[in-house]
């Protein structure tokens, strides 16, 4: 398959590091992706990450894992990071599956979660 | 734990090979295709999808890989979709104990087999040390 290495295209905008999710990742690109995200919050002082992963399928503990494991390390690096947009079907699996994101903040869209981003913002 | 066999009824759809993070990739997509077919709902589709993930990443994680075979036919008198996870690894030594919840061997976060057996209808494990490791999930349509 092509999608061998290829990037997960990250933007800034503001203050914000948006990232959309729209490939079934491999692990290594899940893991490639969380470094890539410190690397960006590190090089442009980002306040707030926000994650779009309204085209992913399925998150397995995997996934999970590497989600809830980017925003702990980015709160230690003072970055916010919001997931949005998780399919209903995913959520539900997720539940059943007995993954638990402690941490993890999680918003309807994206626009919801730019919200929650600024209003975090506006309070520090 | 009895030796898991096939049902000469069922009919094999697909043997894909899992060697590396693509092959789970390539082989969760598939058993998604199939569970669409199958006329399985949304959230049927990404229950099953989700517990072969786990299950595909075990068997690349300890057993450095093995086989997929997904079939479909009658269970207890239903139509099914049943995939079978099959490798060569070392084994699993205390099964009680990777089925517990929160279990983990270091590497992984211990919902890998009890998670995926809450997501499907049937979960059978057959394991023999130094032998390999065989799952079978079963998700009715």
């Amino acid at each position: 398959m092509i999608f061998n290495e290829k990037r997960i295209p990250i933007i800034k905008i503001r203050d914000y590091l948006i990232v959309s999710i729209q490939v079934d990742m491999h692990d290594r690109l899940a893991i490639q992706l969380q470094s890539q995200i410190l690397e960006e919050i590190h090089r442009t002082g980002a306040k707030g990450v926000l994650i779009d992963i309204s085209t992913l399928e399925m998150v397995d503990s995997f996934i999970g894992r590497v989600l809830s494991g980017m925003a702990s390390m980015a709160a230690i690096m003072d970055a916010a990071v919001v997931i949005v947009g998780m399919q209903p079907a995913v959520a539900i699996t997720l539940v059943e599956l007995g993954l638990e994101m402690p941490g993890v903040d999680t918003a309807l869209n994206m626009e919801y979660g730019m919200e929650m981003l600024e209003k975090r913002l506006n309070k520090d | 734990m009895h030796e898991i066999v096939s049902d000469k009824s069922w009919e094999l759809l697909e043997n894909c090979p899992i060697q590396n993070e693509y092959d789970i990739v390539k082989a969760r997509q598939i058993v998604r295709q199939y569970a669409k077919e199958a006329g399985m709902g949304i959230v049927d589709q990404t229950r099953i999808t989700t517990a072969v993930s786990e299950l595909f990443r075990n068997m690349y994680m300890y057993a450095g890989g093995g086989e997929v075979i997904i079939e479909k036919g009658l269970v207890q008198e239903r139509n099914a979709l049943i995939i079978t996870c099959i490798d060569k690894g070392p084994g699993i030594e205390n099964i009680d104990l990777v089925m517990t919840d929160g279990y983990t061997s270091g590497q992984g976060m211990g919902y890998g087999l009890p998670g995926s057996k809450r997501l499907v209808d049937i979960f059978e494990i057959y394991s023999k040390l130094n032998v390999g490791t065989t799952v079978r999930i079963t998700k009715w349509r």
